[in-house]
């Protein structure tokens, strides 16, 4: 009976799990099969799954309309950098606020919180003056500085617990024999957060890649637009849209996210599954 | 060892950003910025096209192509002005110009506009960019709002076919409608995504305004002039069912395959999605544009209808605004502006661009829009501080509700007007 019942409750998990998988999925496949749809098959009320007439001529169009692998190539320089630059910053500014305990350490702690309040229409017209300053409109650099900003508190928030979740005794003990504290973040503590880096830099990777206002008023020329500001030339007024490119488009976007995860959920696993750091 | 190696993988990239410092803004290279929203392919070719021929023909001023987006021009627009970085040519809508006209953003072309440009383009239209004494903008591209049909079922149901020498009355739709209707298929799909707008544009064909001038100020008033498409709209969804219900939250892409499928007989629609309909169609399917109906409430009613032009504009800030204005002269050429019209599949503003052959051909009922284009009037909200507050917290809701059925036309009219008032006179103090 209690063997039916393990078995039942294994199913019913497992079915959970599958639908739970269908719904995230569903809108990927959704749009991997307009993609590949002909205009007519676009304008049906008896929409399949699968195109009737499987065709590249959506990409096609979306590779001759827009410069899609300049913006591609944008993205991921940015995002990538965005992404390593939060993470370098936020690692020994979580380690501070975690092991130095003081009144400036909590205080600095509420301000991350409050600043991820603001809301970004907030301080777009603020910033872009800011950067204007620094000649910083129309930058790369500009906009990764910005990402990095913007990353930085839920990063800090994120790596803070992951830091704290390494028991003290370890660094004691590596202080015993004779670390520094630069030695015994880089050597001790830094191999157990791994698990947190993988998850705070898809985090601010995954960010960076599919922001769209920041880069849309940021960066003037069309040689240094991201791609998500290049997936809206695809629509038009009032709800006019060229469907077929900008599925093709938007599934291309999807890539370079699912990439990054799949290169590094295995060190996400890993990292969790090593076991250094036992309670 | 393999942690380490990401871990230093990690570290040694970042430098690299660094690098990236290089890629700065060059500041004033002495090229002007065309903002172009054109989005189709033949629209953006054309658009390119006419910028490669005048960077070729003038290669002491050039002019680099920069591509926006319909959908977030404004935010766009808005914070590059505050931040003095606006583009230097600017294509948008004269719906759009309002605030920045009067916030100082633009450019008054008055002095600037060459007689040739000038005299091409009709006074009315030049009306729909004209605020407090100053012109914002060259109107150089219209779109008239159309009833594209399905030609078998029209032909089936032995309706007159409307043309723009003799479109339907509103009566004679509402008849056309009925007859078109049954069978689990309706006579007309009102795409009521974004209602307010086409109500408001609409009313003119019945003499209405929806917005009025009262002692200098503007005003919102919802009498029956003003409301006579609405109540039509409203009795062919509520009670005729000549309309579905379920299309009044969707857009006019989205009205499409029932169009297709037979379900409905007749959308209304902007004039360019015929490009849409032309490109989506199923082989064999016939279609339409006919024009809207026309009012027949006495005088001030008839085919009227209101619209928004698109504009060309000059940031205020532009250093080089005879250069500027020389780029959008050169645009706006009859040949070029009827080339940038056929590529959106819309109507150009100038005389002798309308006259342009290949806009007047019957293939893909190009002359029922330029047929049109005649009855086109400033769109009675062009100008109106506080109109875009008044369509999204009150008007948008309101008329939804309205032609759903939710409330009846006393509750429409006491929140577009009453509320409505409100909102305009804080912009008015």
């Amino acid at each position: 009976m209690s063997s039916l019942s393990r078995t039942c409750g294994r199913a019913g998990q497992y079915l959970a799990l599958l639908c739970y998988l269908a719904f995230l999925a569903f809108p990927l496949l959704w749009l991997l099969s307009i993609a590949f749809k002909a205009p007519q098959e676009l304008g049906t009320t008896d929409p399949t799954w699968l195109p009737r007439h499987p065709s590249l001529d959506n990409f096609r169009d979306a590779f001759d309309q827009q410069p899609l692998w300049g913006s591609a190539l944008n993205s991921l320089l940015v995002a990538t950098s965005a992404a390593l630059i939060s993470v370098l910053v936020a690692v020994p500014a979580a380690y501070a606020l975690v092991r130095y305990r003081s009144a400036v350490s909590k205080a600095a702690t509420g301000w991350i919180l409050v600043s991820q309040m603001f809301p970004f229409v907030l301080v777009i017209i603020p910033l872009f003056l800011v950067l204007k300053n620094f000649q910083l409109i129309n930058s790369q650099f500009g906009l990764i500085l910005v990402y990095v900003v913007w990353n930085l508190p839920f990063a800090l928030w994120m790596l803070q617990g992951y830091v704290r979740a390494v028991p003290a005794s370890l660094e004691e003990a590596a202080a015993i024999d004779g670390c520094s504290r630069p030695r015994i973040l880089f050597s001790v503590v830094l191999p157990l957060l791994t698990p947190g880096l993988v998850a705070t830099l898809m985090f601010s990777f995954v960010t960076a890649w599919n922001e769209f206002f920041f880069a849309l008023v940021l960066l003037k020329s069309p040689e240094k637009q991201t791609m998500s500001v290049i997936l809206t030339h695809f629509l038009g007024a009032e709800g006019a849209a060229d469907l077929g490119p900008l599925a093709a488009a938007a599934f291309l976007a999807t890539i370079p996210s699912l990439l990054f995860f799949a290169l590094l959920q295995r060190r996400l696993v890993n990292g969790m599954m090593n076991g250094a750091v036992k309670g | 060892m393999r942690r380490r190696n990401f871990l230093a993988t990690a570290l040694a990239a970042a430098p690299a950003a660094s690098l990236l410092s290089g890629c700065g803004d060059d500041g004033d290279d002495g090229t002007l910025d065309y903002l172009s929203l054109a989005w189709q392919k033949e629209s953006m070719e054309a658009n390119k096209a006419l910028v490669a021929e005048w960077n070729k023909r003038n290669p002491q001023r050039p002019v680099r192509y920069v591509q926006g987006s319909w959908d977030s021009v404004h935010d766009q627009l808005l914070t590059s002005f505050e931040g003095g970085e606006a583009p230097d040519v600017i294509h948008d809508e004269a719906n759009d110009l309002t605030d920045f006209a009067h916030g100082g953003y633009l450019a008054d072309l008055g002095e600037l506009l060459p007689d040739g440009l000038r005299n091409q383009i009709p006074e009315r239209t030049w009306d729909m960019v004209r605020f407090g004494g100053g012109t914002y903008g060259v109107p150089f591209l219209q779109e008239p709002r159309v009833l594209v049909a399905n030609r078998r079922l029209l032909d089936d149901s032995g309706v007159r076919v409307p043309d723009t020498e003799d479109p339907w009355t509103w009566d004679e739709f509402e008849a056309a409608a009925r007859k078109l209707s049954g069978k689990g298929s309706y006579g007309v799909a009102w795409s009521m995504k974004e209602p307010v707008n086409q109500s408001v544009n609409l009313s003119l064909t019945t003499g209405g305004a929806v917005f009025y001038r009262e002692d200098g100020k503007d005003v919102v008033r919802f009498d029956r002039r003003d409301s006579y498409v609405a109540e039509l709209i409203h009795r062919q969804v509520n009670r005729e069912r000549t309309a579905p219900r379920g299309s009044l939250g969707m857009s006019g892409s989205d009205t499409l395959p029932g169009f297709f499928s037979g379900q409905y007989a007749m959308v209304p629609l902007n004039f360019s999605y015929r490009q849409q309909v032309e490109q989506q169609a199923p082989d064999g399917f016939e279609w339409t544009a006919l024009p809207m109906p026309a009012g027949d409430l006495g005088p001030g009613s008839g085919p009227t209808q209101g619209m928004s032009p698109q504009t060309l504009s000059i940031a205020q800030d532009t250093k080089r605004k005879e250069d500027a204005m020389a780029f959008i002269a050169f645009l706006t050429q009859p040949d070029h502006m009827a080339r940038l019209a056929a590529g959106d599949w819309i109507v150009p503003t100038g005389r002798k661009a309308l006259r342009d052959p290949a806009l007047n051909t019957r293939k893909h009922d190009w002359r029922t829009g330029i047929g049109m284009s005649e009855d086109l009037r400033a769109s009675p909200v062009l100008g109106v501080r506080g109109y875009a507050e008044w369509k999204d917290k009150i008007a948008t809701p309101a008329f939804q509700e309205y032609y759903s059925g939710s409330i009846g036309l006393d509750d429409l009219r006491g929140k577009l007007v009453e509320d409505g008032n409100r909102i305009l006179a804080r912009y008015q103090r």
